[in-house]
């Protein structure tokens, strides 16, 4: 046999092998047996010297050939596995993406929070500060610092939770104007929240609720800034223009006063059943300071004017999301709090 | 107040369509809150005459009536009415009319006889909630008229609600005043002349209250027809006003107490005995009022009363016994000024409240007494006859408001409202309205008229222009102001961030009643006394919580029954803590429930029950938010709400309490029934919130090493003393410290439990050399040996 004929028998056998090779370790085993320092190949390369010198170029070529294709149908086979092997891993390591994810859920806000959030956010963007004040209050500044007097008709429109000491529960958050009022000088941009409660409980009432109070007191503020606030906010609350409307009303502590309507965010102002088939939605009570609510805190009625207004936390936040029933605040069932994260 | 939109407009000739009169009274600040059609409508049902009625043929009870329906047509109608006879005009309704309820008249046969309609009773018209036989029209009624036009039923009633401040619209002629303003339309009073006296008889009147009864008038009338009706008119009018008709001269008083605004008072002449007395009542005096409710009248109340005694509270509701009534001949009339305060003050104390009341209380017009009287009287005297006596009055005028003048700067008008409203205009509406006006050199002086007891200040009469005017017409303005940036402080954290972190390990935030039931309270904290409410919606509803827990599990529990396995909730509220002094602390409280699993049910991690660790873990990450952790030290605790073994509070450095927190007590929780363990938390968010502001550490560039120990120590013997011994032996250098496993059973001796934990050390200045950290281990262990009895776990 020729060197020729024997490398070709050779090369044949390593191939069919390379082929046979099951894994990189039997391509790795081939790769030994034939291109190894004692490789079949290696030794044909050391039988060249037995070899008549005018045909040991050509052969040695043959060999040095025969070695790089071998190689080569090697490196070509071992990828060819790694691959497959690769493959098959990421065929075992698939997931359905579709399965949950693991750990815990979320929760969420109360619906009112969300909404006195988004209130303050509102008013702090409008440079108001944040002031609180105590629930147990007293009736001087319940009622008779904000004009209220024993006997004025005004009281009935409050139902009062009374303690045995003379205190009461706050009825509404206005007392806190007086607070920040008996503390700080005008100008005075501010808004207080918080539980206000009523001695009364039905289908449109809950003996506790929340309030949202404004107060801004300076030297210029006019009933014309009033409405660009109020119309403002309410805009920006319920995140689309809106008809507003003003309309002259009565509270104590107020002089003008007014009651604001927006048009029914449910039915476009068309009638339905939440606005009374009227096309409005009351959303709040306002009005400019009553001088006499300045004189209490003492602060010149004549040099400063300013405007107060107050709404019902709840009733913006059953407007904005559609609740239909006042009560299911309270009752904190989780298939209605889940709604709301 | 209900009022009829027909006689409105009788005082106000207006063309302005309804829902358009509606929205102007209701712009103006006189709130329309509904606008109802007083009667169905009522197409093709007509006044009818009935010619002849004959019996049925067919059956006793119906009679075949032929009925005369204009046009020359008539119809025959079988039936059944009792009150079925020649010559009645009656409502028909014809075939095709629809009546209320749906019922459709249609041409039928009824017991083998052709009926071509139905003649009506009020109540099948939707006009009585009851009726006896049918409907009977007035005589002169035309026959062949349409029903709503003969008894003019294209009226509505206008329900308003009105702000207290404005009494003097509570009548017709108080809202055409406001109308007259708004319009400029001049109002038609119906016109009122002074009666004749055709008796001498009188009655003695004295006033022993002159403040709270400035004015009194009275007047004897004698000799009414004890048969006089009411004529429907006047029987409609009421009812459309939302009033019951009763008796002729009853039925009067409320007609001009709806009128004009002066509630009026008629005595039985003949149950009145002597004179009539203004005056407070005394101890222990009685009167059964007309409600048949019989009362003893507290000391000090203002009375009419006879020489009998009481014959009725002043201004709120008259007696029983000297009530008008079938029998009444007579009747002694009182038209009065009552004080509005002890108006209001009496009815509310005891309960009671009125049209007369509401009127009073609010004010009733002081020059009105004598008009209202004469009106009255002409009224009775044209529907039951009887002869006038002179009119008895008495009235102190030292004691009747006087409308002091106000001052009104036109500059003033401009600024408060923030547009500029011409003089011109501010005189015509103040004109309109009733008022005086002088003009000064920067305004007018202002006189109200008597009935508006709002006006007193310059704002008072700055809100009547801007009313009049219409709030609509002047244009908003966005405020100008100084920029002034609010408080920004880093010292506290915002509440927001702890509800977000608890929102976010899926808790759901709940808010609760700030009053709860007293009984649950007392089991949960029984140290603290209440404030009691004196009034409570419910007695379950009386006690003002010091704890945020009651209101949680009444949450947590209503949620159980509802089919929820596992309840996550979290409150942020004040605490009422009574302070021994009688003054009250609000501190914001936040606290959270947890009952059922620690993680929602879910697929690859075996359901696990919630337990202590869990909820401690949700506190310490609300620590965490609050500033490092190793300020907070926990420390078992005995809590009466609480498992005794199962209760830890937390402090801070300076060992001030942060809250409280652990599993539920298993009797509580049996109590309760409830029938998984129960794990509750409570922080004082006025001491979580206080942060420190962080200061920085040079971070070391040093490699640091880490050391595992694990220690057998008795049981008793806390982790955290454990820990806190090792971390001050092992000083600055312990960079971090992390227990890692607590394990009791095989290899640890009984009662004894084995603590495993990883030391991180490193130094900022150097690399640690492996001698000295042997060197540190070994002192570790020889004192956790020496001060806790512990022992290498080998």
């Amino acid at each position: 046999m020729t060197v020729r004929e024997q490398l070709t028998q050779l090369l044949d056998e390593a191939r069919r092998a390379a082929a046979d090779a099951a894994d990189v370790s039997a391509v790795e085993q081939l790769r030994v047996r034939y291109l190894g320092k004692k490789g079949v190949l290696t030794e044909q390369l050391k039988r060249l010297g037995g070899l008549p010198p005018a045909e040991r170029p050509q052969a040695g070529q043959l060999v040095n050939e025969a070695k790089q294709s071998l190689q080569d149908e090697l490196n070509r086979r071992r990828q060819e596995l790694e691959s497959a092997q690769r493959e098959a891993q990421l065929a075992r390591e698939t997931v359905d993406v579709t399965l949950p994810g693991r750990g815990m859920r979320q929760g969420g806000y109360h619906p009112v929070t969300r909404t006195v959030q988004r209130l303050q956010t509102l008013f702090r963007h409008m440079g108001f500060d944040v002031a609180d004040g105590p629930e147990i209050e007293d009736e001087f500044h319940n009622f008779e610092a904000l004009n209220i007097p024993e006997n004025h008709p005004a009281r009935a429109m409050h139902d009062t939770f009374y303690f045995g000491s003379g205190l009461l529960l706050r009825t509404h958050t206005s007392p806190v104007q007086i607070r920040y009022m008996e503390q700080h000088r005008p100008p005075l941009r501010v808004i207080a929240q918080g539980r206000v409660y009523r001695c009364d409980s039905d289908v449109t009432h809950t003996p506790m609720f929340h309030q949202i109070e404004g107060l801004m007191v300076d030297e210029s503020v006019s009933f014309a800034d009033l409405k660009g606030v109020i119309g403002e906010f309410l805009e920006r609350f319920f995140e689309q223009s809106l008809k507003v409307r003003f309309r002259p009303s009565f509270f104590p502590f107020t002089e003008p006063s007014a009651e604001v309507d927006i048009e029914c965010v449910i039915c476009g102002g068309g009638g339905c059943r939440v606005c009374k088939q009227s096309g409005w939605l009351e959303v709040l009570g306002c009005g400019m300071v009553h001088p006499q609510v300045l004189r209490h805190v003492g602060i010149d009625s004549e040099r400063y004017t300013g405007f107060a207004f107050g709404l019902g936390v709840e009733r913006l936040t059953m407007l904005r999301y559609g609740v239909n029933d006042l009560r299911l605040f309270f009752e904190n069932d989780l298939r209605f709090l889940r709604q709301f994260r | 107040m209900k009022i009829s939109e027909q006689w409105l407009r009788e005082w106000i000739p207006t063309r302005m369509p309804s829902d358009v009169l509606a929205e102007r009274l209701t712009m103006a600040g006189l709130a329309v809150d509904a606008l109802l059609p007083v009667a169905p409508e009522l197409e093709q049902v007509v006044v009818g005459e009935i010619i002849s009625a004959e019996p049925h043929p067919a059956a006793d009870r119906l009679r075949v009536c032929t009925v005369r329906v204009g046009k020359g047509r008539t119809l025959s109608i079988v039936c059944g009415a009792g009150n079925a006879v020649a010559g009645l005009k009656v409502p028909v309704a014809l075939p095709g009319a629809e009546l209320p309820g749906g019922i459709r008249i249609e041409r039928s046969e009824i017991r083998g006889v052709a009926s071509q309609g139905m003649l009506c009773s009020a109540k099948e018209l939707g006009l009585a909630e009851a009726a006896e036989g049918l409907m009977v029209l007035d005589s002169g009624a035309r026959t062949g008229a349409a029903l709503s036009e003969a008894l003019g039923l294209d009226d509505h009633q206008i329900e308003l609600d009105l702000t207290p401040n404005r009494g003097d619209c509570l009548s017709v002629a108080g809202l055409a005043r406001e109308l007259a303003a708004l319009t400029g339309v001049t109002p038609h009073a119906p016109p009122v002349k002074p009666a004749k006296a055709h008796s001498r008889r009188q009655i003695k009147v004295t006033i022993q209250a002159r403040q709270d009864c400035p004015r009194y008038l009275g007047r004897v009338i004698e000799g009414i027809d004890a048969a006089a009706t009411t004529p429907s008119w006047m029987r409609e009018r009421l009812r459309r006003s939302g009033v019951r008709s009763i008796h002729p001269v009853v039925d009067v008083t409320n007609y001009v107490m709806l009128e004009f605004g002066q509630p009026l008072h008629a005595f039985d002449l003949d149950r009145l005995s002597g004179a009539i007395t203004v005056r407070h009542a005394r101890e222990h005096e009685t009167l059964t009022l007309l409600d048949g409710n019989c009362m003893e009248v507290p000391a000090g109340t203002l009375l009419i009363a006879d020489d009998n005694g009481p014959c009725a509270l002043a201004g709120i509701m008259g007696g029983q016994d000297s009530a008008v009534g079938a029998a009444t001949r007579g009747v002694f009339l009182e038209s009065a000024y009552f004080r509005p305060e002890t108006i209001a003050s009496r009815a509310r104390q005891m309960g009671l409240h009125t049209d007369s009341s509401h009127r009073f209380e609010r004010g009733v017009d002081p020059q009105l007494q004598a008009r209202a009287l004469e009106r009255a009287t002409q009224l009775i005297l044209s529907l039951a006859g009887g002869r006038a006596g002179p009119v008895t009055e008495k009235t102190s005028s030292r004691h009747l408001p006087e409308r002091a003048p106000v001052r009104l700067r036109a500059q003033r008008v401009t600024r408060l409202l923030g547009a500029p409203v011409p003089p011109q205009q501010i005189a015509v509406i103040l004109k309109r309205l009733g008022m005086k006006l002088v003009k000064l050199a920067d305004g007018w002086r202002v006189t109200p008229p008597s009935w508006r007891f709002d006006i007193a200040l310059e704002c008072d009469l700055i809100e009547e222009v801007a009313r009049i005017t219409g709030y609509e017409k002047l244009a908003p303005r966005r405020p100008l102001a100084v920029l002034q940036a609010g408080t920004v402080t880093e010292k506290l954290v915002p509440a927001d961030r702890f509800r977000t972190l608890l929102v976010d390990r899926d808790y759901q935030e709940a808010i609760t009643y700030s009053f709860v039931d007293p009984a649950l309270q007392a089991l949960i904290d029984p140290a603290h006394r209440p404030m009691m409410l004196a009034n409570p919606i419910a007695s379950d509803m009386a006690a003002m919580r010091t704890s945020l827990w009651p209101g949680l599990l009444k949450a947590a529990i209503h949620n159980l029954n509802r089919q929820q396995e596992r309840v996550r909730l979290f409150e942020l509220g004040r605490r009422y803590l009574p302070r021994t002094d009688g003054a009250v602390q609000e501190r914001p409280g936040l606290a959270g429930i947890a009952v059922g699993n620690a993680l929602p049910e879910q697929w690859g991690v075996p359901a696990r029950a919630g337990d202590f660790f869990d909820v401690k873990g949700d506190v310490e990450a609300l620590l965490s938010a609050s500033g490092s952790r190793e300020r907070f030290h926990f420390r078992p605790i005995q809590h009466p709400a609480l498992h005794p073994g199962q209760a830890a509070e937390v402090t801070d450095a300076d060992g001030r309490q942060i809250g409280v927190f652990g599993g539920l007590h298993p009797s509580i929780q049996a109590e309760l029934g409830l029938e998984r363990p129960v794990f509750l938390f409570e922080l004082w968010l006025e001491v979580l919130e206080q942060v420190q502001i962080p200061v920085f550490h040079e971070i070391s560039r040093f490699p640091s090493i880490r050391r595992d120990i694990a220690v057998v120590v008795d049981e008793h013997i806390s982790a955290q003393s454990v820990l806190d011994c090792v971390a001050q032996v092992s000083g600055k250098l312990l960079a971090n410290l992390e227990l890692f496993d607590e394990y009791r059973g095989e290899g640890i001796d009984s009662g004894r439990k084995s603590l495993a934990m990883g030391l991180t050390l490193q130094d900022s200045s150097r690399t640690l050399k492996e001698g000295e950290v042997e060197t540190l281990m070994d002192q570790v262990v020889e004192v956790l040996a020496s001060r806790l009895g512990a022992r290498l776990r080998q």
